[in-house]
């Protein structure tokens, strides 16, 4: 079951909702790329995220927004020339995936670094060689750590609904960071499900305008974007990145509350299932929270104490958010769809170990890497997973190395 | 349309004081000379390189003009980025439409070697600006190493002279004519010492309707091998050696600007910087003959191309 399919709440703001879409996730990005309306879209073609860029381009040749759109010859330019239109004072978004977010890798610092508010629509998709179009979170893991608040969707519905908030967190004053709206290759991205989607003017209302401080194209305009910094000044523009990057957290948090208001399908920093009770847990990011739930909900049938806990916001990591789900939890299984070679734990496991070190009665950890290069896992496999960390449970004792599901 | 410097000594310098490019460096003066010719306020997009590094330091600027910096070879896409924005603030309504010209300022290695594709691509696509190369053959900024704009046979720290490979063994990338190849609407080739060849070329460059880009010589007195006070020198004995041809594309018809070119032997040029001290200590090295014969075969093809009649628009 994933969240589209849970009870939506009545919104509270009483407005009036257009029909639902039967769209996939792409083409659910796109509508709330139309709504958002922004100045320059630039991106450059790329597996599973096509659905986005050639919705979009519908709209431009179709003149219902007024965008400037880049048919760039690259991933690289295409960050680039975002870079150029928001220091330029335009609101400007992309959209890769995979080996597209690589090529463009020194340009997610250049952004971060820029502090342009850019938005871009990660399709995850896994990184080569050996060439893969498929669905992992190694381009995922391969920013994690390149200052952008990165929110990680389960279904086209919040493909959309995290589209329609990431201006406003970008754009907020006390953060000022590009931020990512990231959701599965094809998973999301190609799956038609029911979307409910906000009226236009909502949608306008809501993500405003971008109003930047100071702007390349202001008349008058004497700045200088982008400086040399040496070792006198890098440094403390690196830890201001720091306090933005933690600043964006509750931003994340007010504008998921407040966009929850109006479609009536609140969204958490963390989402909880079924985590009161239980014994032991599974830790996931994005669309495998499906499957994940339907393990816990046969796990749970035969008598097992199990909940989940889904991360949304993957960065800034909530750590207490994340302390707080967990409180009372004796074994925790982390699924990571991604390997972090050489290191003592993969990105999410690396995340969980260090945001728990400290909690008085700290739930033990196991690591299990899963679905890379779009394997399907099915529900056995993560039931599979239950049943170890009930076992670690009982036994006390943590594993060394993580377990690999589905490997043939 | 003629430009006078008795006006342009009237405007302000937009590329300001205090910045650290080398003593002898024609960067800062081709800038300052590129900037006031501009009929239109500037918007520059700047490439990593010897121009940025030593104008930019935080938390000081030279420029009196809107400038980003994003990385080393992505200028024109950064520009291409600005131009859309741009059209896009006024398109809808939130900004009021004004002449602005935008510019953007990159060196040989930025423009030739690592930003092909992003110059290649923002040409392709058509935004409108000026392209300024500022070529001094070579990557200056890091140490002097060579570039695909490095003359056959120069000195350079990645290819230095020795018993088996005296200096750089391949002839340089016609980047000039690749840029022609596009079908832009303006290119040119211009140097440091002719002003005003240069000055009348940037106002064509930014009246063109479309992607305009000027190859301009900007000699480097510490990657060439000369004494500072003889940057302007150099650059000249490079046209009228022939090494550095001017002429500009306008619509697709190429045509020589400027007098005086090619009225030397190269060795004349060669003789003026000591990149190539390792070749002219030999009057009979094989290497110049080499270099002139190749000057004189592209001479004569870009006179060719001068001649040839285009199709009337």
């Amino acid at each position: 079951m994933t969240t589209t399919q849970k009870q939506a709440q009545k919104p509270s703001s009483g407005i009036k909702l257009p029909p639902p879409q039967a769209i996939n996730g792409g083409e659910a990005v796109a509508y709330a790329m139309r709504q958002i309306n922004p100045e320059v879209v630039a991106a450059y073609p790329i597996t599973p995220q096509t659905f986005i860029i050639e919705k979009f381009s519908e709209f431009v040749a179709d003149g219902i927004v007024g965008t400037e759109y880049i048919n760039v010859e690259s991933e690289h330019a295409a960050m680039s020339a975002c870079v150029g239109a928001t220091a330029a004072g335009g609101r400007a978004q992309t959209a890769t995936s995979g080996p597209g977010l690589a090529l463009m890798y020194e340009m997610l610092w250049v952004a971060s670094g820029m502090r342009l508010p850019i938005v871009m629509h990660l399709c995850s998709r896994s990184f080569s060689a050996p060439l893969n179009i498929l669905c992992d979170h190694s381009d995922v893991m391969g920013m994690r750590e390149s200052s952008w608040p990165m929110l990680i969707g389960a279904s086209p519905q919040e493909a959309y609904d995290q589209a329609v908030v990431m201006p406003t967190i970008a754009e907020n004053k006390q953060v000022l960071l590009p931020s990512a709206n990231v959701l599965d290759g094809f998973t999301v991205t190609h799956s038609v499900e029911r979307v409910e989607v906000l009226p236009d003017e909502v949608v306008k209302e809501f993500t405003g305008e971008y109003e930047p401080d100071i702007w390349a194209l202001e008349p008058g305009s004497t700045a200088t974007f982008g400086t040399l910094d040496a070792n006198d000044y890098y440094f403390e523009h690196k830890r201001q990145q720091v306090e933005a990057m933690k600043n964006s957290l509750e931003v994340v948090r007010t504008q998921l509350n407040a966009v929850g208001e109006l479609t009536g399908r609140p969204m958490n920093l963390v989402e909880e299932y079924l985590l009161d009770d239980a014994e032991v847990a599974l830790v996931v990011l994005g669309s495998s929270e499906g499957m994940v739930r339907a393990a816990v909900d046969e796990a749970r049938a035969e008598g097992i104490k199990v909940g989940m806990l889904r991360i949304r916001l993957f960065r800034p990591f909530p750590v207490d958010d994340v302390r707080k789900a967990l409180e009372g939890i004796g074994a925790v299984g982390v699924l990571d769809r991604a390997i972090a070679f050489g290191t003592p734990g993969n990105a999410l496991m690396q995340d969980l170990a260090t945001s728990t070190r400290t909690m008085p009665d700290r739930p033990l950890l196991m690591d299990f890497v899963y679905g890379l290069g779009g394997r399907a896992t099915p529900k056995q496999l993560f039931r599979q997973a239950v049943d170890e960390v009930f076992k670690m449970n009982e036994s006390r004792v943590e594993p060394d190395e993580p377990a690999y599901l589905g490997l043939k | 349309m003629t430009l006078k410097l008795r006006d342009l000594s009237l405007k302000p310098d937009l590329f300001g004081n205090g910045h650290g490019l080398c003593a002898g460096c024609a960067e800062p003066v081709s800038v300052r000379q590129i900037l006031s010719a501009l009929e239109n306020p500037p918007v520059v997009a700047l490439a990593t390189g010897c121009l940025e590094v030593s104008s930019t330091r935080f938390p000081d600027t030279t420029w009196k003009v809107p400038l980003i910096h994003s990385a080393f070879e992505n200028s024109a896409t950064t520009i291409s980025g600005v131009e859309a924005a741009y059209k896009a603030l006024v398109r809808k309504g939130r900004m009021e439409d004004r002449p602005l010209t935008f510019v953007v300022f990159a060196g040989d290695g930025a423009t030739y070697d690592i930003g092909f594709q992003w110059l290649s691509g923002a040409l392709e696509r058509g935004h409108k600006f000026v392209y300024v190369c500022l070529n001094n053959e070579g990557y200056m900024n890091t140490g002097i190493q060579r570039s695909s704009a490095t003359l056959l046979g120069a000195w350079t720290t990645t290819t230095p002279s020795g018993d088996a490979r005296p200096g750089k063994p391949e002839w340089h990338k016609d980047m000039t004519k690749i840029v022609a190849a596009h079908g832009i609407p303006y290119v040119a080739q211009a140097a440091s010492h002719n002003w005003k060849d240069l000055i009348t070329k940037v106002r064509k460059a930014e009246q063109a309707d479309g992607p305009a880009f000027i190859n301009v010589l900007t000699p480097c007195d510490r990657g060439w091998r000369f004494e500072p006070e003889k940057t302007m020198e150099v650059s000249q004995l490079m046209v009228e050696a022939g090494l550095w041809p001017l002429y500009e594309v306008v619509n697709g018809k190429y045509k020589m600007t400027g007098a005086r070119q090619k009225k030397r032997p190269v060795i004349d040029a060669l003789l003026s910087q000591k990149r190539f001290s390792h070749i002219t200590k030999n009057a009979d090295d094989a290497t110049i003959a080499g270099i002139q014969a190749k000057v004189d075969e592209e001479w004569d093809a870009l006179q060719a191309l001068c001649n040839m009649p285009v199709a009337a628009e």
